[in-house]
């Protein structure tokens, strides 16, 4: 088998006068996996989709094997031997696994016939190989994501990829099916295959990769080798020293307060995406919803926040019954909520950071008396909420959509903060959120708990629902595993995700 | 495992049991009754002739009597028994059969065809005609829906599809006068098609302009462009510019004398079998060769079509194109077949029609292909019964190819899925 080696030289990329790449340079050995390293929006994936050739650079070269190449398109990258599998996976969702493996390298016979049947073996072969089981016969759409991911390698490997380039891959995946994909990483390197691993979570790039390169704002900043401590890893990728561990005190729960039970959420198509859930929080205490991303995860905030229709079941907070209430009246029983994305539900982008600051008090004292508001006070109060919580913006004036993913996400936490709480939701509040800020955004919730706020935070993060959490349930098809005290290990919860009990039993299948 | 352990909670729900829609049953249910009080007990007791051969036909088939109250009142029954069982089928929690609405369809049909044949003047309809006259009408809805299935396929919507049949209907009819040919006319008419599509393609390819708006403006550009040239110009030279001539007709020996499909398969003219072939090949090529299988991945997930080195713009571009020139021939056949001559808005809004047979069609070229032979069928029906006179005022019937439009559109279609990203420009990155 022919190994390549890659070499990127001065790669830059700009949009408009922004550059999301500035000056890379990047060697990939043949035979090794290679980490880039940085936090969202770091620029990593630019720099994947101009070495496979989705992006024009706009300054640099690409060499492989010392050659310099130029690649007008991702079919002149593929016959170079570079495979990618992106972070939203490139599958025809209403194809079969065969279909979509042989989409743009068709095998055909006379007249371009389809002769699927040649996609068919080479899969089958491919997948006894690496242990994929993958039925060439099933239909994209029905498979779970980690079995899609492992088409899209097929597809790369049926290239006969040399270089296979993962961009953020597991990002969608239960911890044992990140575990099985790091294997069958191992296997591909011991098989001759380089690989671009491009993550920003630590545990799994320390864990597989034989060289880091850590990459901040568009700019490489350094290599590390794979021995090198998180602490000091993050702290390149920050670009500051930043503390890993939240080291928080023992919760100390008192009364219970919030008691959610037997809440189930109908979809359109008949199936319960929330399922009979019960649950109860206690004044001081964190409970963490662990699950993969699309469990009934959402569905469940916001069903108690009560925009969810179909709901069945009870949620009582203080003794009074939420469900079926106006959102209004739910907010104003004293419930603060960080939705899961901000962009969409948790800011109005083009709005002032002072004017989303009050977007759930406009209507009432101090920031407006009878139909006209305050401006002096929405002002003000802007100027207090960012300096406690240093939020990085040019003025209380700008337009929130301008500022950075943290920043936003500050501002939507001092919104939902600076009521008196009685209950506080936080779905996903560190979701694409840089290093520096989630350490900052995890004390301020922990303080909130300290005060004796019952709070619920829901993250498909395994990390941050360990970091933050008094006790974890876990969700899997939108029923509760079960739920289960902070300590357990993350084999337990990994398989609890995955939809086993915590006893052991399947729940499912 | 410590005391904040609680046992998994295994869906024990107050939701009652998830329950089919009511639709279908009770619509059902309602035509049933309708069919039986009005075809049944309302009906003529005149007897309806359905006629299976006709006079010259090398084979004789005797004619079907169906005596108008008598058939109506077991028509109804049977159109009762199959709403009873529908209604059985939702008390079990089960849906009703894909096939039953169909056959209640059809049945209905032939009894709503025989209460109007017995209440006419004239009692008595060719079966053979009826059904010869219907391929004919749906030739060009045929041709019409096959270019929206490449073009939605590949994931640009094409309203513009009376503006491809219109341009086609005009440009036939003047190459096929000035060159004395009408097959010259034909393949003008799939090039005035193709570049009506070409406008289509570039404005919402290229430019990115709403395709929805880009199809409307130009089906009223070549209404307008081509009713001015014929006002202008055939008009006052209908010698020079509007006597095309027609496509002969190719009967195909012995097999056009089978009563009823040999008129509709082996008597045709060269544009009739071009639409069994343009049918048969649009279904291989999307389904089974690799152009319809790109053309379907960019329909789709156009990103991972660009991702796998297809050229994603550049496939919408040339089917969109070709659908164009589907419709043209479409177009051709008006002037060329049907009738002998151009008239302003000859296609008269059958354009819609074809998207409509499309949509019914689930956007498979077979589908879209039996849905123009309904509509077509309609179409026919309304002339028909014109003829034999009905009880039933004209402007009613006129109205039958739109109603049955809707309610196959509206009812029947369902949960179909159209092609992913149609109607979504592609923009790189």
């Amino acid at each position: 088998m022919g190994v390549v080696k890659l070499e990127l030289k001065g790669i830059s990329k700009a949009f408009g006068t922004f550059y999301a790449n500035q000056d890379i340079d990047l060697v990939v050995e043949s035979g090794q996996i290679h980490c880039l390293l940085g936090e969202n929006g770091a620029g990593k994936s630019t720099l994947m989709n101009v070495l496979y050739g989705l992006y024009e650079p706009t300054a640099g070269q690409i060499l492989v094997d010392d050659q310099p190449v130029n690649f007008r398109g991702p079919g002149d990258a593929m016959a170079a031997g570079i495979g990618m599998v992106h972070q939203h996976f490139m599958l025809v969702p209403v194809f079969t696994v065969a279909e979509n493996v042989a989409l743009g390298a068709e095998p055909t016979t006379f007249g371009g016939v389809l002769s699927i049947d040649e996609t068919r073996k080479k899969i089958r072969e491919i997948s006894d190989k690496y242990g994929f089981d993958v039925d060439p016969d099933a239909l994209v759409e029905d498979l779970p994501v980690g079995v899609q991911q492992r088409v899209e390698i097929i597809k790369a490997l049926v290239r006969e990829a040399k270089v296979l380039i993962l961009d953020e891959p597991t990002a969608v995946l239960t911890p044992q099916e990140t575990d099985e994909l790091l294997d069958i990483m191992r296997q591909l390197k011991a098989s001759g295959t380089s690989i671009v691993f491009i993550s920003h979570k630590l545990r799994e790039v320390k864990a597989v990769s034989d060289v880091i390169t850590v990459v901040r704002r568009g700019k490489v900043v350094g290599d590390a080798p794979p021995t090198a401590s998180a602490t000091e890893l993050a702290s390149m990728m920050v670009g500051r020293p930043v503390s890993l561990s939240l080291n928080k005190a023992a919760a100390q729960p008192k009364e219970t307060t919030f008691v959610v039970e037997n809440l189930t959420v109908r979809a359109a198509n008949g199936t319960n995406v929330v399922d009979g859930i019960s649950f109860d929080i206690a004044q001081g205490e964190i409970l963490a919803v662990a699950g993969v991303q699309g469990n009934g995860q959402t569905e469940l905030t916001e069903a108690i926040l009560g925009i969810q229709e179909h709901v069945t079941g009870s949620v009582v907070l203080d003794g009074k019954q939420l469900l079926g209430l106006p959102v209004k009246d739910v907010l104003r029983s004293g419930v603060g909520f960080v939705p899961e994305d901000r962009t969409v539900d948790g800011l109005v982008g083009p709005f002032s950071v002072a004017e989303n600051l009050v977007l759930d008090l406009y209507d009432q004292e101090p920031f407006a008396s009878g139909i006209s508001m305050k401006p002096a006070k929405v002002a003000e109060h802007a100027k207090a909420k960012i300096a406690e919580f240093d939020i990085r913006t040019p003025s209380a004036g700008s337009a929130a959509g301008t500022l950075s993913g943290g920043n936003q996400q500050k501002v939507v936490m001092a919104r939902e903060l600076s009521r008196p709480l009685r209950l506080f939701i936080a779905s996903q509040p560190t979701r694409g959120v840089d290093v520096g800020s989630i350490e900052f955004l995890h004390k301020r919730i922990v303080a909130e708990r300290d005060v004796g706020t019952p709070v619920m935070i829901v993250s498909t993060e395994l990390d941050e629902v360990i970091e933050l959490a008094d006790r974890i349930a876990v969700l899997y098809k939108g029923k509760l595993v079960g739920i289960v005290p902070a300590g357990t290990p993350r084999d337990t919860l990994g398989l609890m995700m995955a939809g086993v009990g915590p006893e052991g039993g399947s729940d499912d299948q | 495992m410590s005391a904040t352990t609680t046992a998994p909670t295994p869906g024990s729900t107050a939701l009652p049991a998830f329950r089919p829609s009511l639709k279908v049953p009770v619509s059902l249910g309602v035509l049933a009754l309708v069919a039986l009080v009005f075809f049944g007990f309302l009906g003529s007791d005149k007897t309806a002739e359905m006629k299976i051969s006709d006079a010259g036909d090398a084979v004789a088939v005797p004619a079907l009597m169906i005596p108008g109250q008598v058939g109506g009142i077991v028509f109804g029954i049977l159109l009762l028994a199959m709403a009873a069982y529908s209604i059985y089928l939702w008390t079990q929690g089960e849906k009703s059969p894909k096939w039953l609405p169909i056959a209640f369809a059809v049945v209905f049909v032939f009894a709503l065809l025989v209460w109007i044949v017995a209440g006419a003047r004239q009692p008595s309809i060719s079966l053979a005609g009826l059904v010869a006259g219907s391929v004919t009408l749906a030739v060009p809805l045929v041709f019409g829906s096959l270019s929206g299935v490449l073009c939605e396929r590949v994931g640009v919507v094409n309203i513009a599809i009376e503006g491809q049949l219109l341009g086609g209907a005009f440009t036939a009819a003047l190459v096929a006068t000035m060159t004395g040919s009408p097959y010259i006319g034909l393949i003008a008419a799939a090039a005035a098609g193709a570049v009506v599509s070409m406008v289509l393609a570039v404005f919402s390819i290229k430019y990115l302009v709403n395709q929805i708006i880009v199809g409307v403006v130009l089906n009223v550009l070549v209404s307008g462009l081509t009713g001015f040239l014929y006002g202008t110009l055939m008009v006052p030279n209908k010698e020079q510019f509007n006597t095309p001539g027609r496509l002969d007709i190719l009967p195909i020996p012995l097999l056009s004398d089978i009563p009823i499909i040999g008129p509709i398969l082996f008597e045709q003219s060269i544009a009739g079998y071009l639409m069994y072939i343009a049918v048969a090949v649009v279904w291989f090529g999307l389904f089974k060769t690799r152009w319809g299988l790109r053309v379907r991945a960019v329909g789709e997930h156009p990103q991972a079509a660009d991702t796998l080195g297809i050229n994603v713009n550049a496939t919408r571009f040339w089917n969109v194109t070709l659908g164009g020139a589907i419709a043209g021939i479409g177009g051709a056949v008006f002037t060329l077949v049907t009738i002998d001559s151009f008239t302003k808005d000859i296609s008269g809004g059958r354009g819609f029609i074809a998207l409509a047979a499309l949509i019914f069609g689930r956007w498979n070229p077979i589908g879209a292909f039996l849905a123009s032979l309904l509509f077509g069928f309609a179409y026919n029906l309304q002339s028909i019964l014109g003829i034999i006179g009905t009880p039933v005022p004209s402007q009613f019937m006129a109205m039958l190819p739109y109603l049955v439009t809707i309610f196959a559109v509206a009812g029947l279609v369902g949960k179909s899925r159209p092609p992913a990203a149609s109607g979504i420009p592609y923009v790189k990155g």
